[in-house]
């Protein structure tokens, strides 16, 4: 928490724009070169050690950056099918890239219908995308939601309006990926703050139950459960009987998602001081009420950085998956290494995969850096 | 409520009907017998001002009064309803007794005028617009109808303290509590919340007040209580409490807080 106080003359800035208040930046002096020659002498080499960590770090980075971009840009193959090419330059071999792009984001998905995952995909991020305005954080959000998931559940399996039937066993790459994330983010997050709700509860009942439930679920490592779950589950189970491998995943993702992420919301919810539960309850308000309007929604914006945090982790995990053999983005990466040819361009199948775990992740950390400072409204604790 | 009352000094004087009765209430908190055999009768109307050292089971005593805390033994009747553990008793009560903290308990999160209309929309069901007309009305009251679309974070401490005073005037209730709701705050805005408080006297609320502020006791009190460990020690109209104090530990009080 940051605990900063404000000056008066912060206030009355707030006070004439009640948005952002960006003042221009002060005017900064024209840099000469003997300014930065200045600057230089007093940063970088102000004495002996430091002058000597300076040029250790020249001589590395000297050692390094030229290598890296020669690597990437300036010797890559950027097309041609031919591995051979490859091999023979001394740069990446983004020409594997090109070659395989659609297997490593699809999948095992029919070739020829790929145009079905990409759309869900991009229309999976329009309405992610939508729903990051706080302004439209409305009930009709709820049902562009509802109506997004249906027409992509739609364009994933098919069946109707003239698309073949996709079994989800080949679904995989960025759409699985985005599915089993951004589904297992939207159900463990209430599903988190009933078991936060209920670890704090006054009844020990409910207490018990939430406290075993995450305290067991915390304890055991996701993959131990995905391979339980896919070896052992069906030998209990009657004859004939299988429970989609997909749902399977889904669930355990949820569940786990869910007992760590009730503990970061607990963590916001003790934050409260027990002024605020008395100030409602005086109010008259019920317990439902106050936890809704007055209790969460100060809580989960204490809990937003763990909250993320969990939401990473979980993104990233989802490749966890590889276990019950479904083909999320990592795996697809791998197996696209399995054609001969092309075995020996691993760094660039990573470096690819990587990539796009690295957008959204770095997308979803700056978000929420935005939602802390929107929902900022003065206040010190 | 608050009619704009145009005689200045006097508040109106006690009904003869009994707005909330404590009878032979104790409070244990462990072995910690905090309130012990409180007797109290306040009338419709009536301002009763209650002082005494720290730890004296002040807090806790007008917290009994709407369940805030619960008492373990004696009767406490709040308009007629005796409260006792059942929910629904218990958010009845609340409904019509209003209560204002020290801390000021405003929901940071919440703009001033958010603050005002959630528990008249959400717990009284009055349509929207009624309730913003209502806390509008009540902001010009506590003097800052400007401030309505600001947030508690961006006012002073008296600025929030008179909203907090406007929040639970909201519910039109017909019994305020207020505990200590000048300590807080720094000298120079204790005046502007004492006004408030007096302004509401004179439209002939219903008021516990726990304060030290012995000015205001004298201009709108009706009964002085003062309590010590977890007693009431003494009570009686300001007149004689402050002249001819009876009982030694009173006399020391007074001493103290007179002179400092
Ligand atoms: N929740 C609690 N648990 C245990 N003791 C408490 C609790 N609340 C208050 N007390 C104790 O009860 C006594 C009376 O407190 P309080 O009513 O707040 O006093 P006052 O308002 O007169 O200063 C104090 O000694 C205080 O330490
Ligand atoms: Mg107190």
């Amino acid at each position: 928490m940051t605990r900063r106080t404000e000056t008066p003359g912060e206030i009355s800035a707030r006070e004439e724009e009640p948005t952002h208040v960006s003042l221009p930046p002060p005017k900064a002096p024209a840099t000469t070169p003997l300014m930065a020659f200045d600057w230089a002498k007093k940063n970088l080499f102000s004495n002996i050690p430091n002058t000597i960590l300076t040029l250790l770090c020249v001589w590395l980075l000297w050692e390094t950056i030229p290598p890296l971009i020669n690597w990437v840009l300036l010797s890559a193959v950027w097309s041609g099918g031919d591995p051979a090419i490859c091999k023979a330059a001394e740069g990446a071999c983004w020409a594997f890239i090109a070659e395989k792009h659609r297997f490593m984001l699809f999948g095992l998905y029919p070739f020829d219908e790929h145009w079905r995952p990409l759309l869900a995909t991009a229309l999976f991020v329009a309405v992610l995308a939508t729903s990051c305005n706080p302004q439209f954080w409305r009930p009709w959000l709820l049902g562009l939601w509802a109506a997004m998931l249906v027409v992509c559940g739609t364009l994933m399996w098919g069946g109707v309006f003239g698309m073949t039937f996709v079994e989800n066993a080949r679904w995989g790459g960025l759409p699985l990926t985005l599915i089993l994330s951004v589904v297992g983010i939207i159900c463990s997050f209430p599903l988190a703050i009933l078991l936060a709700l209920g670890r704090r509860s006054d009844m020990p009942g409910i207490r018990a139950v939430c406290i075993g439930f995450i305290e067991f679920v915390r304890g055991v490592p996701l993959i131990s459960v995905l391979f339980m779950a896919s070896v052992m589950f069906p030998l209990f189970l009657p004859e004939g009987m299988t429970i989609d491998k997909l749902l399977r995943a889904q669930v355990e993702i949820i569940i786990f998602t869910a007992a760590y992420l009730a503990e970061a919301i607990r963590g916001g919810l003790q934050a409260i001081p027990q002024g605020q539960y008395e100030a409602a309850d005086a109010l008259g308000l019920t317990y439902w009420k106050k936890t809704y309007f007055i209790i969460l929604p100060q809580a989960l914006k204490i809990s937003i950085p763990p909250i993320v945090n969990q939401f990473i982790s979980m993104f990233k995990d989802t490749s966890l998956v590889i276990i019950i053999g479904l083909f999320d983005l990592l795996t697809t990466a791998k197996t696209a290494l399995t054609d001969p040819p092309w075995r020996a361009f691993y760094v660039e199948a990573y470096l690819f995969a990587a990539l796009i775990y690295w957008v959204f992740s770095f997308f979803m950390s700056r978000y929420s850096q935005y939602l802390e400072r929107r929902l900022e409204t003065g206040h010190r604790r | 409520m608050i009619a704009g009352t145009s005689v200045p000094s006097a508040a109106p004087e006690p009904g003869t009907e009994a707005a909330i009765t404590l009878e032979g209430v104790h409070k244990w908190y462990g072995a910690f017998h905090v309130l012990q055999d409180i007797n109290l009768t306040v009338m419709r109307g009536e301002r009763v001002v209650v002082c005494g050292p720290s730890g004296s089971g002040k807090s806790t005593m007008i917290r009994c009064v709407n369940r805030l805390e619960e008492h373990q033994q004696g009767r406490i009747t709040v308009d007629g309803v005796e409260l006792t553990n059942d929910v629904r008793t218990v958010e009845r009560i609340r409904r019509n007794v209003g209560m204002v903290f020290q801390q000021f308990n405003l929901f940071p999160h919440l703009t001033v005028l958010d603050n005002l209309t959630l528990s008249p929309i959400w717990v009284h069901k009055h349509p929207k617009r009624e309730a913003v007309e209502t806390a509008m009305e009540y902001l010009e009251r506590v003097h800052i109808p400007e401030q309505a679309n600001k947030y508690p974070g961006q006012l002073s401490g008296g600025q929030q303290q008179r909203v907090a005073i406007a929040r639970a005037l909201c519910m039109k209730p017909s019994i305020m509590l207020f505990d200590e709701p000048t300590s807080a705050l720094d000298p120079e805005m204790i005046k502007e919340v004492l006004d408030v408080m007096v302004e509401l006297a004179e439209a002939g609320m219903t008021m516990i007040c726990v304060t030290h502020e012995m000015g205001f006791a004298k201009t709108v009190g009706n009964t002085m209580v003062f309590m010590d460990e977890g007693m009431i020690v003494e009570m009686a109209p300001p007149s004689e409490f402050f002249e001819n104090p009876k009982s030694d530990r009173t006399k020391k009080f007074l001493s103290q807080i007179l002179t400092h």
